[in-house]
């Protein structure tokens, strides 16, 4: 029995790289410091794996032999006029730069999960540029935290806990016990008025008094969290404050804390269901602080407006910089989502949607990405490397996506494996494979090999080479 | 059958997120991406019950789910949906120039549906299959 550890785990955008792994004989047996998405992939990344290469021969799935299934994988791509080259945000940089390559030498389109992810906001950083910084400044910092429209408590569930609130930071001590205390002081208070309910036989919550004024710790000197979303979650209820705000409302409610940081007037009642005189209260409270960050989630990204809310945050966190010291940072969900982002922008000069159809990179959101392109069903054939579109991209995407040739290369079953036309099982990046991964923060971090992967599974990188050099050679015999 | 307009919202939850990790096929991740939270108003309103299946329309398609009642409330008319392949079969596709689907906020309606079963993974994928 060995422990491995300063494992980094291959799950979410917060890349933790604190991970405990006890090993016997090739098998992970237990997991230290781990969320439960960390813990449940380390612990059952084996239980719905594919083991052999799969080629589908009249409508079937039937087992084939490794160069059986990069042979028919490079005819379709090198038969393809316009194939699309998706995922890589759950495999390495490594794997990445020879996907690029492969995407330069079949003339196709390739694009990273950040197309229906954080695309918009990368969208709205050429616009307006970003201001930001790693997570250890902000661990040790920062003492005004704004979650917008996103929810690490299930999303990224150590986010809080390694880089905000429940850090123990230099200058910024931990908020845990503050926490543990107001949620005893909750819970107790639940039990005393659900026993007076039973004995005065009335619902004492019928009337809830309605809060005008925002609470009292937000004015503490001390490290303190508001949380905007739609709908009230847990990473809400651990809020020092939680504004709710109406669905597809969010660009409104940004530009109205634009006007009051800039000491305006709003002349309406209330912005997006949020009465003034709370968001004058809070706006006071983002100028006041010492160093405030503000993580956003895809509920921007996700609604109406798309970029245009992004705009709002970015221009926002840009003007509070004219009175306080604020940043902002996108909530990354992949592990190696920004790192997709960076290799293909350090080969080709843009970060996502990378069309290469003219024999040169071309970037234009809307046209060349991915789901633009199965929309208007103009590809005819796919490469699907580390993704699952089949089961995340609206119907209609999916459905022109399944009805060309489909290469899928995976570890696990999937959707979209279940619906290709060759499948290639792989090793897992991080826990057979080693490589190199980016955080949310743009900071690499290595990957580990922690066990020896099944005989018959080959690293990503290796089975896109392997396509390459096929491809390569099919083509140098035709000319 | 009474119907109510909602708002939808769709998205990770911690559920959804080990599902995942556990396997696309496990049981874990059926039972976590095939429901719906609803505001238990709501859920009065339209005579449902927890865990009875309903039927979630919006105009791009309809899916058969769970409801369930929402921990955190209120959010009357907004319905949440775990990421997965049973809500994405109701999202919008449109992208606006951007490149990126509508995934929340999507305007559609919910109506009760006791007779109408939740799809398993094979059927729904039946729905996509190519015809060769």
């Amino acid at each position: 029995m060995t422990v491995i550890t300063g494992v980094t785990c291959p799950v979410c955008g917060t890349f933790c790289d604190d991970i405990e792994l006890v090993v016997k004989d090739n098998v992970i047996t237990d997991v230290r410091n781990a969320c439960a998405m960390g813990a449940a992939k380390f612990l059952n990344y084996a239980t719905h794996r594919g083991l052999k290469p799969l080629v589908r021969k009249n409508g079937e799935l039937v087992e084939a032999s490794i160069d059986e299934a990069v042979k028919k994988a490079a005819e379709i791509l090198a038969d393809a006029s316009y194939p699309i080259l998706y995922g890589w945000s759950s495999t390495s940089c490594e794997a990445t730069r020879v996907g690029l390559e492969l995407a330069e030498e079949v003339g196709g389109v390739i694009d990273n999960t950040s197309t229906v992810c954080h695309g918009p906001s990368i969208l709205s950083i050429h616009d307006v540029g970003i201001s930001s910084c790693t997570l250890g400044q902000l661990r040790h910092r920062a003492d005004l935290v704004f979650y917008w429209a996103s929810n690490p408590w299930d999303a990224h569930p150590r986010h809080i806990e390694r880089y905000t609130m429940f850090s123990e930071g230099r200058f910024q001590k931990s908020t845990w016990r503050s926490y543990v205390s107001r949620l005893r002081g909750f819970m107790s208070r639940k039990r005393l008025q659900r026993a007076a309910n039973l004995v005065l036989r009335r619902d004492i919550f019928a009337a809830p008094e309605v809060k005008r004024r925002i609470p009292y710790s937000m004015f503490q000197k001390k490290r303190k969290m508001v949380v905007v979303d739609v709908r009230k979650t847990r990473t809400a209820e651990a809020a020092d404050y939680f504004i709710q705000v109406e669905p597809n409302k969010d660009y409104e409610l940004l530009q109205a804390f634009r006007r009051l940081i800039r000491d305006g007037e709003l002349d309406v009642d209330e912005v997006a269901g949020v009465p003034v005189e709370i968001l004058e209260e809070v706006a006071d409270v983002m100028v006041g602080c010492e160093l405030g960050v503000l993580f956003f989630g895809v509920g921007l990204t996700m609604s109406e407006g798309k970029l245009r809310n992004i705009d709002a945050a970015l221009s926002l966190t840009r003007d509070l910089n004219l009175r306080t010291k604020f940043l902002i940072m996108p909530m990354r969900g992949h592990y190696n989502v920004t790192g997709a982002n960076v290799v293909f922008t350090w080969q080709t000069g843009y970060p996502y949607a990378v069309d290469f159809s003219q024999g040169y990179p071309r970037y234009n959101p809307g046209e060349t990405s991915v789901v633009d392109i199965l929309n208007r069903d103009e590809a005819d054939a796919g490469l699907i490397i580390a993704s699952d579109p089949v089961a995340h991209f609206p119907r209609k995407a999916a459905q022109n996506l399944v009805k060309n040739p489909l290469i899928a290369i995976d570890p696990e079953i999937t959707p979209t494996t279940l619906m290709a036309d060759v499948v290639f099982p792989s090793t897992f990046v991080g826990i057979e494979t080693e490589g190199t991964a980016y955080r949310m923060d743009h900071v690499p971090l290595p990957l580990k090999k922690i066990v020896e992967p099944p005989k018959t599974c080959l690293p990503d990188a290796e089975i896109l080479q392997r396509i390459l050099h096929k491809i390569r050679k099919l083509r140098r015999n035709v000319n | 059958m009474p119907r109510l307009k909602v708002s939808l919202l769709t998205g990770r939850t911690i559920d959804q997120g080990k599902g995942k990790e556990m396997g696309k096929l496990s049981k874990e991740y059926l039972e976590s991406v095939v429901i719906c939270q609803m505001d238990p108003n709501d859920m009065k309103s339209l005579g449902v019950k927890e865990n009875t299946n309903v039927k979630v329309i919006t105009d791009f398609g309809s899916v058969v789910l769970k409801a369930m009642k929402s921990a955190r409330t209120p959010h009357p008319k907004v319905v949440f949906i775990p990421y997965g392949p049973w809500a994405n079969v109701i999202m919008n596709p449109r992208t606006h120039g951007t490149g990126m689907p509508s995934f929340k906020g999507i305007p559609g309606e919910i109506e009760p549906a006791p007779n109408e079963k939740v799809l398993s993974l094979q059927n729904l994928l039946k729905q996509f299959r190519k015809e060769n």
